[in-house]
């Protein structure tokens, strides 16, 4: 779609010509996905539809208790400290933002009376300033009223570097007021088309100033709600053992009408995900399970039995393969995989190629991922306006084997090929994850038809994820040839999920491995791009400078997509709930009800 | 009993030494058509969730375990029965010395000293020995390093009441040395619960290995051992009960053999034994 | 074996458990990890966070004065405060505290009372059908792992005949015998598990040392004396045969702190062992320190309690 037809089809939408609906479907036809849609929209100008409600029940409470299923529990309950979803999920259950984001990828109001537009006067027409109107009457669990001293002050809370909340970086480049009792405004310092960052979703969940107002700061660690949390959701407080069990029950003064339905609410922990998919979908001991990370082969043979169903939700995870471009194997000013050096054999195009070819992402699908791992070749496939069309899946040892006999790759006596006395043998590392090792062994088979050998290593996961200086085994290390692992994305927009590509963000010594480059790939024109994204203001230009990067990535085989990982939860028949893959999995738990 | 475990012992030898130069299916032979499919002809063990032939990978399996859970049982033994019957025999500082140290270790948190004996020794031991070698030495000196105290309290506490015996005593009086007391009179008497624990060890070491590959280190993940398929296989256990049964009755009854084997070999040292 | 032996070793306890601590905490401190790993892979948290929380944790200080300070904080009482869950580390381990003792002490007892028993008969008729039963149980509870045996359970009494629970939970809500009830059933599989694993081990051994003395001298005597078969065995026989036993016992006895991680995993019981190893593996180094010195202090304990009691078995014992 070119961008003027797209300029004249959002004109049709304001002048009332054209249905909200029509148009996202309009886009749907084009490659771009409902959530990315209703962002143009909104960017210009359009109010957000509201989805239709589908909660049924006519009372509040006597829905008896609802049994949530985390196999890591919650390690706290201030979701300005929560660093996982297990934490966020499990403040979600007493905390809420101002709005969320629903699986369209609209938002829908929480504590806010509406959602801001440029009709409503919520969004200024230069794109410096978004005015949220409160809703009124929200009392915290406490009983004291909900106002706009308590919007600001989680902005000055998490803003303070000295609380180090992790949430900062929503907030320290924001400046919010309070215009009145019910009214705040949050100014940026320049235009910026991504607005609905601060007090929105999984890193908006708001707190009471009156109970942490002598916490913030360096004494943040002493509060003593931090433990025992009093928010305004639709469940309120019981009891927390951190790791283990939260238990909540109904809140009688919910905002809500008629909300929430379950008289009382427990979110166990611990386990592993395969017994927590058996306890929701074969005994049915629990109603819903998440983030089930189990071959679909299992998941499927257990949903036979009738009681409960897997949901898969979409997102912006993204499995994938590295290719160091840098020499792991040789030190250089006492740093391995140096910047100063290249790969002795990837460094040569061909055998990059070669490695693309034999990469199998259609039986890693089909035999271990399934439902919960669509093949994939791209980097960056979601929201669906970012999928680039321009790269196909190819599996081929035949011309892999080509590819590198042309190149001069011969193969040696012991069946690996070589070339001036550099032998294709590399080695391939992961976190250590049955999945994981699976498609390891698959890749490996394949190379090993094409001459190529890999040595198969797994680092446990606490240490391959680590950001320890001193571990040769982290994955930003790098310390090896080829690495696997999963990216995820968290938010609809794609700017920091491609500062992989770049190159002033490498991971070197210099910056402690910190960098968001894990191969170190070095390319001015990914850079040009980049730089193109974080100018435009334009969303539909900067969607096609995200996919040119992509397509760059790709097919110069920096990275290797394998699989999507949407997100999968297991829940018995009768639970009804919305699941989104752009918020936290209890985003929406005033609404979870059973059928009768 | 001891005959006939001798005789199963001898037949998974074999199978694990000689099985690969009649079982010609390499292990890692991926067949997606044929995953998880119980024993057939083709395959008589039946196959993986990746359609590896499970017989192939369990016959190779078997060396490693058998290797593991034997190398891994006679590290932590010797070291037990070093610091026991040292502990036991000396007494006074020399014993409470070496209890510290027994104390000590058994206090030791294994996961993170497992993930620091990774960190500083898994690159320098591959350097020498290779991938597999390095894997199978560490392995060892963990599981025998972690494993020994067990057997150092108890010939320790052997040791400090067969000391104060009777035929002891009187090999004393007789100015026996304290090596000859120990090798000849009281040793062969503690060697009971040794005997146990030894047996014991070898399962716990079988098992042990593959959580120590869990953690990163142990053998790369595409090789199979008996611990490692029945870690595999659990998950599966209702669906393709075959993929958990054999590893788990292999390991079964190599530790019963071994045992059985272990009472036998009691019974014809015992010194008082009347035939 | 005096009162001023003990005496002797209680002080000697002290200092070994403060070296016992110094290596502790040196190895946590050496192993590699760091409690806000996880930070460094959120791109949405600068580095800066990262950098306050390490020095408001007082991360950024060299090993020996985070030991000090945590040695001068014990002495008073204070256990920690954990990094992962902002608590005290005295809290969560006393929220875990019932449990594991419950669940880990019912397994523990259940398998000394199995296993002395039938240890003892099966050593008195060596090779009978009753000891090869005996003796391939045990084996069966040692060469399969726990991890192995926990789940056929779950698939045999939860999935197939759905009689048990297997999801523990710490506060059931029911009152009176329900409750007790309720804590029974879902306490059932776990004890069965740990007391399997456990009683086999014990079992060997028992059989083992009976067999040991019972073919010895002063046996035959006190039976050609013609004392019953009965009281030969309990008076003569076990206590001299227990020797090893204590030592076993003392050996596992830590174990009901400490938790059993594997168990408690499958059953998702919240005991010490797993709040041990989930900090283990976000690296929360003050719990992990909390929960495994206490067990060092355990087995230093139990240990001692072993040689008091090997004293007692055998009075010939002398600590010299």
């Amino acid at each position: 779609m070119k961008e003027r037809d797209l300029r004249g089809l959002i004109g049709k939408v304001k002048a009332g010509k054209l249905s909200r609906r029509g148009f996202v479907q309009a886009m749907m036809a084009v490659g771009i996905g409902a959530p990315a849609a209703s962002q143009i929209l909104l960017s210009s100008g359009v109010a957000m539809a509201q989805s239709p409600s589908t909660y049924k029940p006519t009372k509040r409470g006597g829905g008896g208790p609802l049994k949530l299923l985390w196999w890591q529990g919650p390690t706290l309950l201030n979701p300005h400290f929560a660093v996982g979803t297990k934490d966020q999920d499990g403040s979600r259950l007493f905390y809420e933002p101002l709005a969320a984001w629903d699986p369209d990828g609209n938002l829908k109001p929480k504590l806010a009376a509406e959602i801001p537009t440029k009709e409503n006067g919520g969004l200024s027409a230069d794109g410096l300033t978004v005015t949220w109107k409160l809703k009124q009457g929200v009392t915290w669990h406490d009983g004291k009223p909900f106002t706009a001293d308590d919007v600001v002050f989680n902005w000055e809370y998490a803003k303070d570097p000295a609380t180090a909340a992790y949430t900062i970086a929503s907030y320290q480049d924001v400046m919010v007021a309070k215009v009145d009792q019910y009214t705040v405004t949050v100014k940026f310092k320049k235009p910026t088309p991504f607005w609905a960052d601060a007090f929105v979703g999984t890193r908006g969940m708001l707190i009471p100033k009156h109970l942490f107002a002598d916490y913030i700061g360096a004494k943040s660690r002493d509060a003593p709600t931090n433990l025992k949390p009093v928010g305004t959701g639709p469940y309120m407080f019981k009891d927390f053992k951190p790791g283990d069990l939260v238990t909540g029950v109904m809140n009688p003064n919910y905002h809500q009408a008629n909300k929430p339905y379950f008289d009382t609410v427990e979110l166990k922990g611990g386990g592993d995900a395969v017994s927590a998919a058996r306890a929701v979908l074969q005994t049915g001991e629990f109603d819903f399970a998440w983030n089930l990370q189990v071959e679909d082969e299992i998941l499927s043979r257990l949903e036979k039995g009738g009681k409960g169903n897997v949901s898969v939700t979409p997102g912006g995870s993204i499995e994938f393969l590295l290719m160091n471009t840098t020499d792991p194997w040789t030190e250089v000013d006492g740093e391995r995989a140096s910047l100063k050096t290249k790969h002795p054999t990837l460094s040569d195009p061909e055998v990059r190629k070669a490695m693309a070819l034999l990469v199998d992402n259609k039986s890693i699908q089909d035999h271990i991922y399934g439902r919960t791992g669509p093949a994939t070749r791209n980097f960056l496939y979601g929201p669906a306006r970012f999928e680039s069309k321009n790269n196909p899946i190819e599996f081929n040892v035949d011309k892999a084997n080509d590819i590198l006999e042309k190149a001069g790759w011969k193969k040696g006596a012991d069946g690996i090929r070589a070339k001036d006395g550099k032998k294709l043998k590399f080695v391939y590392q992961t976190s250590i994850n049955q999945p994981r090792q699976k498609t390891q062994a698959i890749i490996k088979q394949a190379a090993q038809k094409a001459g190529i050998d890999i040595e198969l290593k797994s680092v446990t996961a606490s240490v391959f994820f680590s950001s320890d200086v001193a571990n040769p085994d982290t994955y930003t290390k790098f310390y090896c040839d080829l690495e696997m692992y999963t990216t995820t994305m968290g938010q609809p927009d794609p700017g920091t999920h491609m500062l992989q590509f770049v190159s002033w963000e490498a991971a070197t010594k210099e910056n402690k491995w910190q960098g968001r480059n894990i191969t170190r790939w070095q390319s001015p024109e990914a850079d040009k791009l980049y730089r193109e994204t974080e100018a435009e203001l334009d969303p539909v230009k900067r969607v096609a400078s995200f996919i040119k990067l992509n397509d760059l990535a790709i097919q110069n085989q920096v990275v290797i997509g394998i699989v999507q990982r949407p997100g999968v939860a297991a829940r018995t028949v009768k639970l009804n709930c919305t699941i989104s893959g752009w918020d936290n999995n209890t985003w929406d738990l005033s609404d979870w009800f059973k059928d009768a | 009993m001891a005959l006939f475990s001798a005789i199963a012992l001898a037949v998974i030898l074999f199978a694990v030494l000689f099985g690969p130069f009649i079982w010609r299916v390499p292990i890692n032979e991926i067949d997606f058509a044929a995953k998880l499919q119980g024993p057939s002809w083709s395959h008589p063990l039946g196959t993986d969730d990746l359609g590896q032939d499970l017989l192939a990978r369990l016959i190779y399996g078997g060396r490693i375990s058998i290797a593991v859970g034997v190398a891994a049982m006679v590290v932590a033994i010797f070291f037990g029965l070093l610091v026991g019957s040292v502990a036991g025999m000396a007494s006074g500082r020399v014993d409470a010395a070496l209890m510290w140290v027994t104390d000590l270790f058994l206090s030791l948190p294994q996961l993170p000293l497992l993930l620091l004996v990774i960190y500083l020794f898994r690159e320098p031991v591959k350097g020498v020995l290779g991938v597999e070698g390095g894997a199978f030495v560490l392995i060892v000196a963990v599981i025998g390093g972690t494993r020994w105290m067990s057997a150092a309290r108890l010939v320790r506490a052997q040791f400090l009441s067969l000391r104060e015996k009777e035929f002891v005593e009187a090999a004393r009086a007789l100015g026996a040395s304290r090596l000859r007391q120990v090798t000849q009179h009281i040793l062969p008497n503690a060697l009971g619960p040794v005997i146990v624990v030894a047996t014991i060890d070898i399962a716990a070491a079988i098992i042990a290995e593959s959580t120590l590959s869990f953690l990163g280190l142990g053998f790369p993940s595409d090789v199979p051992t008996w611990g490692s398929v029945l870690r595999d296989a659990k998950d599966y256990l209702d669906i393709a009960p075959h993929w958990a049964l054999f590893p788990g009755s292999l390991i079964f009854i190599t530790v019963l053999a071994i045992n059985f084997i272990g009472d036998g070999l009691r019974d014809a040292l015992d010194p008082r034994r009347v035939l | 074996m005096s009162r001023q032996y003990v005496i002797r070793k209680l002080l000697i306890m002290i200092p070994s458990l403060l070296g016992i601590s110094v290596v502790l905490f040196s190895l946590l401190a050496l192993a590699p990890g760091d409690p806000f790993d996880e930070l460094a892979t959120n791109p949405a948290v600068p580095p800066e966070v990262r950098a306050a929380l390490r020095a408001k944790f007082g991360l950024d200080d060299p090993v020996w004065m985070r030991y000090w300070h945590w040695l001068t904080a014990l002495m008073q009482g204070d256990w920690g405060f954990s990094f992962v869950s902002r608590m005290d580390v005295s809290t969560l381990i006393m929220q875990r505290l019932p449990v594991t003792l419950v669940v880990i002490g019912a397994s523990q007892i259940l398998a000394i009372a199995v296993a002395i028993p039938v240890g003892v008969l099966a050593a008195t008729r060596p090779y009978s059908l009753f000891d090869q039963i005996a003796n391939t149980f045990a084996f069966i509870g040692f060469s399969l792992p726990t991890f192995f045996t926990g789940l056929v359970l779950i698939l045999v009494f939860s999935i197939q005949l759905d009689w048990l629970p297997f999801v523990y939970r710490a506060d059931i809500s029911a009152t009176g015998w329900q409750f007790y009830w309720e804590h029974i059933k879902q306490s059932i599989m776990p004890v069965m598990v740990l007391g399997l694993f456990q009683g086999a081990a014990l079992v060997r051994f028992v059989r083992s040392s009976v067999l040991d003395v019972i073919r010895l001298d002063y046996v035959t005597t006190a039976r050609s004396k013609g004392i019953g078969e009965r009281k030969v065995i309990t008076r003569h026989v076990v206590r001299n045969a227990l020797i090893p036993v204590v030592t076993l016992v003392a050996l596992q006895m830590p174990i009901v702190f400490s938790g059993a991680v594997v168990t408690e995993q499958i059953f998702r019981v919240p005991g010490i062992g797993s709040l041990l190893i989930t900090s283990m593996l976000s690296n929360d180094t003050p719990v992990v320190m909390g929960v495994t010195f206490v067990s060092a202090c355990l087995v230093v304990i139990f240990n001692l309690i072993a040689d008091i009691l090997y004293g007692w078995l055998d009075p010939r014992i002398a600590y010299r």
